[in-house]
């Protein structure tokens, strides 16, 4: 029954996305910039997008955060637009504009109607060459990033956790430093090491642009070239290798910070796609992690948070599209009677078991109808799909992974899943974060005070 | 001057729009249940969103009763625990969701349309809206991670702060407290208050089906019948009370941080409000369009007071709050107080400026394609739409009634709604 189902999942797939996957279309212009249109005539928007090849695994140490710095500074003007002008344009267009830096990407999108696409090709052409650095502008807008950092790192637990443990499990590759930067590097940060950044890597022939929509490619590919055409191209100098040395054994961190509950990080250094010994690899410890945490059906829901019930939430996280290796993450909660240790005890009992057991061929089958099944669902977001593309394309990989990946996924077999298991996940590729709560005393110490009470109507 | 330069486009756009909107259908089931149904064809795939009167305005004496409850759902139904029915779900490759606010608590569904697999999704989901199990074990294990989420909200100085606004705007009113409970009642609340609660809010005529997928008129009709068939008739929720008025003040609260948490604000509107539109207009030039909004350019853009500064009217059932929200670290958090205490002032004496308004009209009439271009939006709309009895044709006439708002209107709602000195100023954070 099982069997059926799953082949008839496979045949929704293949009226779904297949057509859809035949509607991608890839060009180059002549100073290097890759175009990709992909066609989705639901309704008559559209998402562009503007990737560029340079994120905070591109940073010498001194200047970390600096990828995300310029992304705040994009938008404050060019030779041509003021301040803000940029948003404000495309905010009366009806278009939402945003932009996010990540380690292997800086990526700028507007989603909006599809007559304004081109205004929106028009601006991004622009501040790719021509964006202007002013002192002033700078000096208050790092500010707004310390405040950032503040908000999402030193004020925040869980990513606290998150920084201290990337900076103690890398030796020597750039993941070991956060996106957003050391506060002390944002402190020292100068205008003119903006500029050099921008000259550096904001160019066509280190920028790729998506555009998901309702569009046509031609009538994408004429403004592209009418508008990126024109720019000039820079010298990209190639990074060094950043190749992380073995780990020779694992490695242990507690963070202590203000806090009410106790928390786990543990991570195993891992291959991805285009970077593993066998091909199969990462889809194997794709397959791997949704066998632990695909669902609540999935091992760590149904042992730890139910089962043995030691943990509160238990999760596993794998990326396998990145520029450089990454690590298999698994994380948890312990509930109250329980420690963070017994959490952390009950993850390595779930990994001995994969280098120990073969995983079941239900599971396997499961794993391979949710990832048909969010194929599906996934084409619901024009901005997913983009994304999707951007990513691949911006790390160093083919697009064209998206058409195959399904297959890969379906060909992994219980044996791969235990052989990656047996190579990456032993403990001497183990690192392991633990937040140690302290008081938060500061709060029970002072009681609110209320001033000025004056009653209302 | 981007304004002006824009306007032209406006009347184009707005006329491309006139019938934009999806064709909404609405029926009741035999129950008595609303649907609200939306045909799109194009994916092989259907989302349900069954919507019911059971946030944690209706928790009662036990704050976070209606958030265990309908946490519970999908913790074992019918003849399946919870093992049994997260595998026959995700074996299918089908998502059941479910949460629970002030107003509304929910639970989603995500199928492909394969009969065979959509057919145990809806045949799952009903067993979950009517027969949850609410086995000891289960109550135990949802006790426990409510307990965790709540101590973890303790932990960020934000949700401290917008705890304290609620509990200081609406004081003994059912919107105090939040949907997460209270450590005395998720100690408190026995297997017999969640049984009570499902039985008397998880009914049909509480409830809201909204639909949106590649299945026909017919068949989401069926589809409808399906999902509420175990459910009883009932009633729906009684009314809201009326929320307070309180007095405006100030709060500081001592947090173990870097920043200091800001919110600023006072009652605001229920969902039919006569000013909603005014008020909505206006609030995107204030601080509705992030940074291309007035706070924005205050707080963020002149002085880099602030990463994340917004403000917001929340419309609920009953009289939802209107607030104002910035972070910055401690030792600036007086200046942002002021320069948001400064800034509203001005907006209530002045309103926007032509351009201002003009421009957040624009973004708001040019930006409505998108916030209908999905089916996962689409649902969440008409469940909406449902849940608060707009008219069927709301979200074809939205951008009319948008595109009528003038300055002197946003003025005059501002100047009647909202004064600085009723508002509530909560600042958690430390000292500096």
């Amino acid at each position: 029954m099982l069997k059926s189902i799953t082949r008839s999942l496979l045949f929704a797939l293949s009226l779904a996305a297949l057509p859809a996957l035949a509607q991608i279309t890839e060009y180059r212009l002549d100073n290097g910039m890759k175009v990709i249109v992909k066609e989705d005539h639901r309704a008559p928007v559209v998402v562009s997008q503007v990737w560029y090849k340079v994120g905070s695994s591109y940073e010498p140490d001194g200047v970390t955060g600096i990828s995300h710095v310029l992304e705040h500074m994009m938008f404050k003007g060019t030779e041509k637009f003021g301040p803000g002008e940029f948003s404000r344009i495309i905010s009366a267009l009806g278009g939402n504009e945003n932009a996010f830096t990540s380690r292997d990407y800086t990526a700028y999108f507007e989603t909006l109607a599809v007559e304004h696409l081109e205004r929106a090709l028009e601006l991004e052409a622009d501040r790719m060459r021509n964006v202007r650095l002013d002192p002033a502008e700078f000096a208050k807008e790092i500010e707004v990033v310390k405040e950032e950092r503040r908000l999402r790192t030193e004020d925040k637990p869980s990513g606290k956790v998150f920084e201290q443990f990337n900076a103690v499990a890398w030796r020597s590759s750039p993941y070991r430093n956060p996106v957003i930067g050391w506060m002390n590097d944002l402190e020292h940060m100068t205008v003119d090491d903006l500029a050099a950044w921008y000259r550096r890597w904001y160019a066509p022939n280190n920028a790729t642009l998506v555009v998901v929509g309702d569009v046509r490619p031609e009538a994408v590919r004429e403004m592209a070239e009418r508008h990126f055409g024109p720019l000039e191209t820079s010298e990209i100098l190639p990074l060094k290798p950043a190749a992380e040395p073995k780990q020779v054994g694992e490695t242990r961190i507690e963070v202590k910070v203000p806090a009410k509950q106790p928390y786990l990080l543990m991570g195993y250094k891992t291959p991805i796609v285009g970077q593993s010994e066998d091909p199969w690899e990462p889809y194997a410890l794709y397959v791997l992690s949704s066998v632990l945490d695909g669902g609540d059906s999935a091992r760590l829901s149904r042992q730890l948070v139910r089962g043995s019930g030691i943990a509160a939430s238990a999760g596993a996280e794998y990326g396998s599209y990145a520029r450089l290796p990454g690590m298999f993450l698994l994380s948890g909660t312990p509930t109250d009677g329980h420690s963070v240790a017994e959490v952390e005890q009950g993850l390595r009992d779930q990994v001995a078991a994969l280098r120990d057991q073969l995983i079941d061929e239900k599971e396997l089958r499961r794993v391979v109808t949710q990832a048909v099944a969010s194929k599906v669902y996934q084409a619901d977001s024009l901005f997913y799909q983009a994304m999707e593309i951007g990513v691949l394309e911006t790390v160093g990989l083919d697009w064209r992974l998206i058409e195959s990946e399904i297959e890969a996924i379906k060909s992994v077999t219980p044996e791969q899943v235990r052989t990656v298991a047996r190579r990456y996940l032993i403990d001497e590729n183990l690192t392991v974060a633990t937040l140690k709560p302290l008081p938060m005393d500061q709060q029970a110490a002072s009681p609110a005070t209320v001033a000025g009470g004056r009653h209302g109507s | 001057m981007g304004a002006k330069r824009y306007l032209p486009l406006l009347l184009l756009v707005f006329v491309g729009l006139a019938e934009a909107g999806p064709k909404v259908e609405s029926w009741q089931t035999k129950r008595g249940a609303k649907v609200m149904f939306v045909h799109a064809p194009d994916l092989p795939m259907v989302d349900v969103r069954v919507v019911l009167d059971a946030g944690s305005a209706r928790d009662g004496d036990l704050p976070g009763l209606a958030k265990f409850t309908n946490a519970l759902l999908s913790e074992g139904a019918g003849d399946w625990d919870a093992d049994a029915l997260a595998l026959r779900l995700e074996e299918r490759g089908i998502e059941l969701g479910n949460g629970s606010l002030r107003d509304m608590a929910w639970v989603s569904l995500r199928s492909l349309v394969e009969p065979d697999v959509l057919d145990v999704a809806l045949g799952t989901m009903q067993k979950v809206l009517a027969e949850p199990r609410f086995d000891t074990g289960a109550v135990e294990r949802v006790r426990q991670q409510m307990q965790i989420a709540l101590r973890q909200s303790l932990q960020s100085p934000a949700s401290v702060a917008k705890r304290r606004f609620f509990k200081t705007l609406y004081a003994d009113h059912p919107y105090a407290h939040p949907p997460g409970g209270t450590e005395g009642a998720l100690a408190e609340i026995r297997q017999g208050d969640l049984r009570q609660f499902h039985q008397r809010y998880y009914v049909a005529a509480n409830a809201v089906v909204a639909i949106v997928g590649a299945v026909d008129r017919a068949r989401a009709g069926q589809i409808a019948e399906q999902v509420t068939a175990g459910l009883n008739a009932g009633r729906h929720a009684p009314s809201l009370p009326a929320p307070p008025a309180v007095s405006g003040g100030e709060l500081r609260e001592t947090f173990p941080s870097s920043q200091t948490h800001i919110y600023v604000g006072q009652s605001g509107i229920a969902r039919h409000d006569p000013d909603y539109m005014a008020l909505y207009v206006g609030n995107h030039v204030l601080g509705g369009s992030s940074l291309v909004s007035t706070l924005g350019e205050e707080v963020r853009n002149k002085r880099g007071l602030s990463y994340s500064v917004y403000s917001y009217f929340s419309p609920m059932r009953v009289v939802g709050p209107f607030l104002m929200v910035a972070q910055t670290k401690n030792e600036q958090a007086d200046e942002a107080l002021e320069v948001m205490r400064e800034t509203l002032v001005r907006f209530i004496e002045q309103g926007p400026s032509e351009d201002e308004l003009e421009a957040a009209k624009q973004n708001l009439i040019g930006g409505f394609p998108l916030r209908i271009s999905s089916n996962g939006k689409i649902v969440e709309y008409l469940a909406m739409m449902g849940f608060y009895d707009y008219p069927l044709d709301w979200l074809d006439t939205i951008t009319g009634k948008l595109a009528a708002v003038d300055v002197e209107q946003v003025r005059d709602a501002f100047s009647r709604r909202i004064s600085a000195p009723a508002g509530i100023a909560v600042i958690v954070g430390g000292s500096g």
